[in-house]
């Protein structure tokens, strides 16, 4: 058995990443300028990716990254601009929830006691399916990333399940915000209320700097060359999907930030937008339903093509472009919903 | 150090979860609660990939070159639940910012406040 690395620079920087973690969660409770606590929970999740690749979890540290660090971090501040950025102070006891949190944490940590030690090869966890899934999942698939071949074909009904949530959880903000009736133009004024008249222009904030725009422009066409590569390269390499889709909307969010939203929806306008959620979610099915058809079980594919192997792959990455589809649009569509939403006029409340 | 402190993993996902559970208990602002419940879920993230990892392992992309691999079920779920955790985050925001419209606030004491006894 080859092993890589040394055990102590791993578990050096494991531990210098998690302290810092704790620091940067602790600094997230105890800050009130909203700003500041979004801004650190950016931090916290980069520092959270960079500790999933020290751990192996490739894909999950790329996840991480492009979601809670790059998305969320967006979606967060869009509210702050829709709402008030200094968090009122409470006038309940904070003594009950901190009895009530130190009572969980000590409960837990006992129950840690009986887990087994870090890192250990012999662990119940590692001598399950674990083994069966690295020695099986390259000659049945023929994907070298073991990760991507479990997510799209071993577990394809979980991945399935998935997709179909964040289509929903899409669904669920775009009518909260947007209204699906009126999905064209994403404004929102109660019914009989005299129309507005046309959209008033917004005033371009970062268009005017320099820096911002050309930056942005040589930015722009490597991001979604790199989503691309995360997409189809997802089967060799760390990728797939979910990482391609969230990489490839925050391409198109990035334009939209400095250059205008009504610019972005030239780009990728709505319409799309919203055609593309359900498509995602019904080219993964459909694959299923193929299988079906040919005489496989649901999810099955290899049926898809004479040699086993070959079905498989490009099942995968059939169903892997699915999820691009679904996850890329939904992320947009949400973005979209936010940055239309009439922003929070005078001063902001004390 | 994994002789000296063998839990420390576990025992920092504790810490985590409990530091998102106190703000999602304790504050009243709705923007920090769903600060505090994404803390919360990276916790489990941790939960999971901790687990998963071998020392002296690598990431379960398979090659000649390499023998021990860690993990790659939990990679998988963990994956998913990221992606499903920033729609289900967009949904609390949504339905911070519906509030926001129809009281004026997102303090959860200003809030109950309009709302009456």
């Amino acid at each position: 058995m080859t092993t890589v690395g040394s055990p102590e620079i791993e578990l050096l920087l494991n531990a210098i990443l998690l302290l810092l973690m704790v620091v940067a969660a602790i600094g997230v409770i105890r800050l009130r300028n909203l700003f500041a606590v979004v801004l650190l929970s950016g931090v916290y999740s980069f520092l959270m990716a960079t500790l999933m690749v020290a751990l192996d979890a490739v894909d999950v540290g790329m996840t991480e990254a492009a979601v809670g660090a790059g998305m969320s971090v967006v979606l967060l501040l869009s509210v702050l601009g829709l709402t008030r950025t200094r968090e009122a102070p409470t006038r309940r006891r904070p003594i009950v929830p901190l009895i009530i949190s130190v009572v969980v944490g000590i409960a837990l940590v006992h129950g840690t006691m009986d887990l087994p030690p870090f890192g250990d090869p012999n662990a119940p966890a590692q001598r399950h399916v674990a083994p069966e899934y690295l020695a099986r999942a390259q000659v049945e698939t023929g994907a070298p990333n073991v990760v991507t071949a479990v997510l799209a074909s071993y577990r394809g009904y979980d991945t399935l399940g998935e997709v179909a949530v964040i289509f929903t959880g899409g669904i669920g903000v775009l009518v909260l915000l947007a209204g699906l009736g009126r999905y064209t133009g994403l404004r929102t004024r109660p019914p009989g209320a005299p129309d507005p008249g046309p959209e008033p222009k917004p005033v371009p904030l970062m268009e005017e700097t320099v820096v911002l725009r050309v930056a942005v422009k040589l930015l722009l066409p490597l991001i979604l060359v790199f989503a691309m590569y995360v997409q189809f390269h997802g089967d060799f390499g760390p990728g797939g999907g979910f990482q391609a889709g969230v990489a490839a909307a925050t391409a198109i969010i990035l334009y939209g930030l400095i250059f205008g939203i009504p610019a972005a929806r030239r780009v990728a306008p709505m319409r799309v937008v919203l055609f593309m959620i359900p498509l995602g979610v019904l080219i993964f099915a459909g694959t299923g339903v193929a299988s079906l058809l040919l005489g496989g079980n649901y999810l099955d594919y290899s049926v898809l093509s004479s040699v086993p192997r070959s079905g498989q792959h490009l099942g995968i990455l059939v169903v892997e472009f699915g999820v691009f589809v679904t996850v890329s649009s939904t992320m947009l569509g949400i973005f979209y919903a936010f940055a239309s939403r009439p922003p929070r006029d005078g001063p902001e409340p004390s | 150090m994994t002789d000296l402190l063998p839990h420390f993993n576990h025992w920092v996902t504790v810490i985590l979860m409990v530091v998102g559970l106190y703000a999602v208990v304790a504050r009243g602002n709705m923007v920090k609660k769903l600060v505090g419940l994404a803390i919360f879920q990276t916790s489990v993230y941790l939960l999971y990939i901790s687990p998963g990892k071998i020392l002296g392992g690598t990431a379960p992309i398979l090659s000649e070159a390499y023998t021990v691999y860690s993990n790659p079920l939990p990679h998988v779920l963990i994956l998913t639940a990221i992606v499903v955790g920033i729609a289900t985050l967009a949904l609390g925001l949504a339905l911070v910012v519906r509030i926001n419209e129809a009281y004026g606030s997102i303090e959860e004491d200003e809030v109950h406040e309009a709302d009456g006894p």
